[in-house]
Order: structure tokens, then sequence, then C-alpha cells
């Protein structure tokens, strides 16, 4: 931030603080009233094409909506509660944010400011009067909400109860099917959350997960499950889910070879194209050139195998190597990959891929056919989504395990600091390649489910931007946990799908927000207990390390 | 006690040259069962690098070190396995793992459950963790870092963080202990107290080598001591000896880098 923006917002706080405490509250009231008022009002004067000739009092119905949801946390400030101004802060930044991005909305599609009508510009300024409140408000104390303990069953059901809220948020969003109200719904959303970090409640459910993990496991679990059957029978956000689903469990696979051991690798998504290509070989596909036919079960373990072998032999003369070197041969080994398997037409069909992959089928049950479960009849993907299901509560199993144990703190000791770790007797060389094979192992198992999933493999699907896309998965979530993984891969992958509309500059959108994640909250999205601490105990830490080296000489 | 009957470590004209610069010139040294050596001498004659040839840090350009007896193996993990565990004189703690899992790396070599144990966590598995677990809770309470278990390493003030690397390398269960400079930048009951800390480690039947510049704590503290001086060794025997002789003393005077 440039020195003048700083004066500049210094300024404004020390001008809003000038309003003294009654005052205070008649601006948030007054803002709040505006803001009610603007939601209620019209919003746009033109409808289907005919602007000027008449006013759309419903239009648009959600973004008004989600200013009035927005309203509730900006009269926090009125409240006595600890970490009031943040939660007013955000949800005043909130209905200006939705009212203006609207009104910009409405004026570019109504052809001009013309198009937009009181209500919209009411909106906009309760939300600034709402603002000018909660910067007017004494600095805030920490919020105290996070030691405070509940009755273990009225916590239970608060674990519970917070997953179905998520559930029924995705739910809901799902179903907003315009661009521009996704948006909004998606910014209610966002200051809602933070309004509430701000009240310190997130942190409160943060620190009840674990105490409650079996609840949490359970209600996520279910959660998951009962995903299909809110689809109605359609098809398309549960196709999505299943691809979230299987991206998932390679970020996962990714975490432990970036998150838990701290090796970088740019070419992951080649060990993920191993497994989609030794399972479409062995497919049957209706245009393969071998004709090898496997039983699934043999074929996701086959490939899950032969893409840890390519780690071992990647790894094996590569993982002695610094970090930068590691790097770049994952780099050259995801090229290679592509590159090979494109011009090796024999066996792979070259650039053509290998389409018309059979659907999988366990026995007699065929995993592309509808199937009515519990009296709800559920698309073919549903059943993908299930495997995934499956698969990736193994996977997290196994992550979550294998962290907890002698092999996952050697990997973290490994990162901290590599020659320590092998004076404490770790065998550092042998212990990355373990985290380089089980990576590619899990890449492996994901990449076979996609071939089917997919129905085809080609070498343009394995490009080093989705390996870096499975990173910034990784990195967006935060580093070594689970959750982190699975947030990062549902918003990289849902974002583009949901906004349309930013299909094309996607790329430049993932730079801004990892760019923003990096100053805003470096430790990603779900932050292990470790890095949280590691990112923000400066200070704390700071003196103890740099204490001077050597004393009495 | 020159030549201890049954030497914990033997090291036999060890030398190590980096290009034209010879850190360490056919050194020799034995150390004996519970025995406290001292190492000894100015800057840069050549006492880290000593540490990290015995260690496998560094490859010895000649020169045999046997520990009880065996040829020591090559890799600092599989010497750490054989039974020497260090310090290190610039601290190497894993800074944001907490403190109890920085004791459980320690123990690392000593455990022995592997991947699909991890993930199945059959009886063994939790069995293993739960003796680490306790071995490493005592040893905090050796060094007297229980209660900041769960703190994180980067976090203990200084001579915590020395503590505490001593405690990690205690995990390893080695048979001799070498600190490299235990006591740099801690106040004189701090250093005290890590005299009273090695002393009892060595009551527990551990060797100790202890490379250190405060002379007070080396004579106080080392059955015999050595002098290293431009990488060779200058002279070897009980503290009063090494105390008053003089080409010590020149040593120690003569030196132009006086810091």
């Amino acid at each position: 931030m440039s020195p003048s923006v700083a004066a500049l917002r210094q300024g404004g706080v020390e001008a809003a603080r000038r309003l003294a405490g009654r005052r205070r509250a008649a601006v948030t009231l007054a803002g709040a009233a505006l803001a009610v008022a603007g939601a209620n009002g019209a919003w746009a004067t033109f409808a289907f094409g005919y602007p000027g000739k008449m006013s759309l009092a419903g239009f648009p119905g959600g973004a008004r909506a989600y200013v009035l949801v927005l309203v509730v946390p900006g009269l926090a400030v009125l409240t006595r509660w600890p970490g009031r101004r943040a939660a007013a802060m955000a949800g005043s930044l909130g209905v200006v944010v939705v009212a203006a991005g609207n009104l910009v909305a409405i004026a570019k599609q109504g052809g001009g400011l013309g198009a937009v009508a009181a209500g919209a510009w009411l909106a906009v300024a309760g939300g600034g009067l709402l603002l000018i409140g909660a910067v007017a408000a004494p600095d805030d104390e920490a919020p105290t909400l996070a030691e405070r303990t509940l009755p273990p069953a009225v916590e239970a059901a608060v674990v519970a109860a917070s997953l179905g809220v998520v559930l029924a948020l995705v739910w809901y969003g799902l179903g907003v099917e315009e661009s521009s109200r996704f948006a909004s719904f998606a910014a209610a959303v966002a200051f809602w959350a933070s309004a509430l970090a701000g009240l310190g409640v997130i942190g409160w459910l943060q620190a009840l997960y674990p105490r409650h993990r079996t609840v949490t496991l359970a209600a996520s679990a279910l959660a998951a499950a009962a995903f299909p059957f809110t689809q109605g029978g359609e098809a398309q956000w549960i196709r999505v889910f299943a691809s979230i689903g299987i991206f998932a469990t390679a970020a996962i696979g990714l975490n432990v070879v970036v998150g838990l051991a701290g090796l970088l690798d740019l070419g992951y998504i080649a060990f993920f194209g191993v497994g989609a290509y030794v399972a479409a070989l062995t497919a049957g596909a209706g245009t393969t050139t071998s004709h090898v036919v496997l039983p699934y079960g043999v074929a996701i373990v086959l490939g899950a195998v032969t893409a840890s072998i390519f780690g071992v032999v990647i790894g094996a003369p590569t993982l002695r190597l610094r970090g930068d070197y590691l790097a770049i041969v994952t780099l050259a080994f995801g090229e290679i990959f592509r590159i090979a398997v494109n011009n090796w037409n024999s066996v792979t069909r070259g650039p053509n891929g290998i389409s018309r992959i059979p659907d999988l089928a366990l026995g007699h049950f065929n995993l592309g056919q509808p199937h009515r479960i519990l009296g709800v009849e559920l698309p073919g993907f549903a059943n993908y989504y299930f495997l995934v299901l499956v698969l990736m509560a193994f996977v997290i199993t196994a992550f979550t395990r294998l962290n907890d144990s002698r092999i996952g703190r050697a990997w973290v000791a490994i990162r901290e600091d590599e020659v320590a770790a092998a004076a404490m007797g770790v065998n550092t060389v042998r212990l990355k390649l373990l985290a380089f094979a089980i990576g590619a192992f899990l890449a492996g198992a994901a990449g076979t489910v996609d071939a089917h999933f997919g129905r085809q493999v080609s070498p343009e699907s394995y490009s080093f931007l989705q390996s870096v896309t499975l990173l910034a998965a990784v990195v967006l979530g935060g580093m070594g946990t689970v959750p982190g993984a699975l947030i990062g891969s549902t918003l990289l992958l849902l974002i583009p799908e949901k906004l349309r509309a930013f299909q094309d500059p996607r790329l430049l959108i993932f730079g801004l927000a990892l760019i923003l994640m990096m100053r805003l909250r470096p430790e990603g999205f779900a932050p292990s207990r470790r890095r949280q601490r590691e990112l923000h105990a400066e200070g704390e830490g700071a003196d103890a390390l740099s204490a001077p080296p050597g004393g009495p000489r | 006690m020159n030549a201890a009957p049954d030497p914990v470590l033997q090291a036999r004209s060890v030398s190590k040259r980096f290009g034209g610069l010879v850190a360490v010139s056919s050194v020799d040294l034995d150390v004996g069962e519970a025995e406290i050596v001292g190492l000894i001498g100015p800057n840069g004659a050549g006492k880290t690098t000593f540490f990290n040839c015995l260690t496998g840090m560094e490859v010895p350009t000649s020169g045999e070190i046997r520990y009880r007896g065996r040829p020591l193996p090559g890799s600092p993990d599989r010497i750490t396995a054989a039974g020497l565990a260090r310090t290190f004189q610039n601290i190497r703690l894993f800074p944001n793992m907490s403190v109890l899992e920085n004791v459980l790396v320690g123990r690392h070599c000593r455990m022995h459950e592997g991947l699909g144990s991890a993930i199945g966590r059959g009886r063994r598995f939790h069995r293993e963790e739960a003796e680490a677990r306790r071995r490493a809770a005592a040893l905090l309470d050796l060094v007297g870092l229980r209660r900041a278990a769960d703190d994180l390493a980067r976090n203990l003030n200084y001579g915590d963080q020395r503590r505490l690397e001593i405690a990690r390398a205690l995990a390893t269960d080695p048979g001799l202990l070498l600190l490299d400079e235990p006591t740099a930048g801690m106040n004189a009951a701090e250093t005290r107290a890590t005299g009273d800390l090695v002393r009892r480690i060595r009551d527990q039947g551990l060797a100790v080598v202890v490379i250190e510049h405060d002379m007070r704590f080396i004579f106080g503290l080392c059955d015999r001591v050595t002098v290293l001086v431009q990488g060779q060794k200058l002279t070897e025997g009980t503290p009063a000896d090494v105390q008053s002789d003089p080409r010590v003393i020149a040593a120690y005077l003569g030196t132009p880098t006086g810091r």
C-alpha cells in the first residue's frame, strides 16, 4: 500500500472517530434504514430491453435479499460484543460491494446510469453510512469466544449443524443460475463469514472440530453423501463435484509431497496421467491399440503402482538435490511425459488420445447407468461421485494417519531442516523418496478414476497448467492439511464453472487471488495449527531466533 | 588415563582438507565409557569440522573412526543409529514443530513402525507411539522443558532451545553425545545448570564430548581436555595439566582473530 493511500485511510478513520457515541449510533441506524429501504425499492428502470418504460420492482431479487442479510452484521457495532467493529466492517462493506456491484451491472445492461432506479442508490448510500458507523467505533477487544465451552452434546450438535449449513449453502448456491447473482451470493457468504470470524465464531468452530472428531467426520461424510440427493436427478453439479473429488484426491497426494515433506513438484500431473493412461489401456476402450482388459480393481492398483514406480525413478537421482533443482527436474518430467504420450502413436494414439473408454462396472453394477437409491433416481455420475467419495475417504485416512506418525514427523523435520533431520537419524533420501512415491501413488489412483469418468484421455489434459492448478489448490487451501486441499480444489474448480463470464481471464484471476491470499492470509484458508502459528508468530519468536550466537569467549 | 581400556570412540589420524586448507590434520581422540572430554581451541581451530567428521556430515579426507570397536558407517543417519548424537553450535531445531515433536523426531531411528502400520494402526503401532511419547516426556523432564511440551520450538528462549537440542539428541539413545558449544549465549546461572545437566547425563552412563569456549565451564566439568590449534592436536590431559601448559596460553593469547 502506498504511503498516500495509508495516509488517506488514516485520515478517514480519524475523521469518522470524531463522531461522538450517540451520533455514531444514529449514523449506523440511518445507514441500516437506508439500506433496508433501498433493498425494498426498485433497482432498475428497464425490463427485457425496454429501458425507461417501466420499473422492475423485483429485480435483481437475489442481490436485494443479500443486502438485507448483510445489514444484520452491519448493526453489530451497536452491541457490546468483542469483535463488533470487525464484524460491522465486514457487514457494511458487504452491503456496499453487493449494492454497488449490481448497480454497475444494471447500468451496463440497461445502457447507462439512467437504468438505475433509486433503490440501488439508497442501498449503496446506506452501506456507506453503515461503514462510517463501523469505522467510527472504538477499537475492538479480541474476541473471547474461542475458549468458550458448552455441554458436549450441545457442541456436537453445533458441529453437525454447521456442516449442515455448509451443505445447504452449497445446495442453494448451485441453484443460483445467473453469474452476477451468483457473484452477489458469493460476496454475501464471504462477508458474513468474515463478520463471524471477526466475532470469533469461526475460531470457536475451528476449536470445536478437533474436540468432536467423530461427529465432525460423520457429519461431513453424511453431508457429502447427501449431496446427490439434493439435486433432483440433475447430473450437472454431481458431475462437477465428482471431478472436484478426483482433483482433490490428487491435491491431497501433492500435499504429502509439498505440504509435509516440503518438496516442490512442478510436474505432478504426469503421475495422474500415468494412472489415467494405464486405466485407459487396460479398460478395453473403443479406440485402444492394446487389447488387454483388466477388472477395475486390478487396473486402479496397477495404475497407482505404475505411477509410484515413475515417482521413484524420477526421484531416486534427483531427491539428493536441493529444492530448486528438484522443481526443475519435475517440471521437465511433466513435459517429457506429455510429449512422449503425444508422440508414441502405436500405444497412446498420440494427440488423438484414447476415447470411448467404457463406463466402470463393478461386478454387475454399471457406474454409467442411472440407479434408484432410497427412492431417488440418481444419474450415472452419482455413482462416480460415490466411488470418488470412497477413494477420498481412503486417501484422507492415509494422509492424516501418516501425518501423525513417525513417518509424517520425519517428513516435516526434513522440510524444516534437512541437515538436522539427518543428524537425528532420519534417512532423508529414503523418506523423500517415500513421499514422492506416495504422492505419485495417490495421483495415479485418482487418474484411473478420471479416465473412466471422463471417458477419454489425451495428452493435453496433462499440461503444466494442470500441475500449477493443483499446486495452487494446495497453497490456497493451506499447506499440509486435508481441509485445505479440499477447499482449494473446490474453489479452483467450482468458481470458473459458476462464473462462466470469468472463464477466459481465469488465469489472471488465479494470479490475483493468489497474490491477495499471500498478502492477507498466507497460511491458506484451512491452515495446519503448525503453519498458522508459524506465519503469525512474528515478534514472539523473532527475538529467540536472533539472539546473539556465542557468549563469553 | 590416556588410552581407556574400552574406548567408546576411537579416532585415529582424522584429517579434513578443503582444497588447499587443512581444517583438521591427523587428530587422534579416544573417549572412554562415561567420560566427559572437553575439546577446546581458538576460533578456526577445526573443532566443529572435527565434530562434522565424526557425525558423517563431512567425509574425512583420511583417518579412521571407530565406535565401540566398529568402524562408523558413512551417512549421518546411520551414524546416529549406531550411537553418536550431536547438538549444533548454531541451534538447528525444527523451529515450527512443537517441543515434544522435536524430541519425537529424535526417537525416529529407534522406532520401527512403517508405512502399512502407520495407516493400519495396529496395536503394535499404538504401543510404540505411546512408548516414544513416554520417553520423550521423560527427556523433557530431564532438561526441564516438560511444561513447554506443546510450544513451538521457535518460541523458546535461547537457553531452552539449547536444552531442547540436548533432549532431542538424547532421544536417539546415544552412547556418545557430542555437544557443540552448549552454553554459548547463556548467563552464569544457565551455564551452571547446563554443567549439572551434562554431569547427570554422564551419570546415566553416556560418554560426552564438549566443545566450549567457556574455560571455567570446561575445566570444572571435564575429565580430560584436548586442545586443538590450527587443525592439530596441541596437547591433551587433565584440566589441571592443560590449564598450566604454557603452549595453551600462548595459543589463545597469540591468536590474532581474537573474537
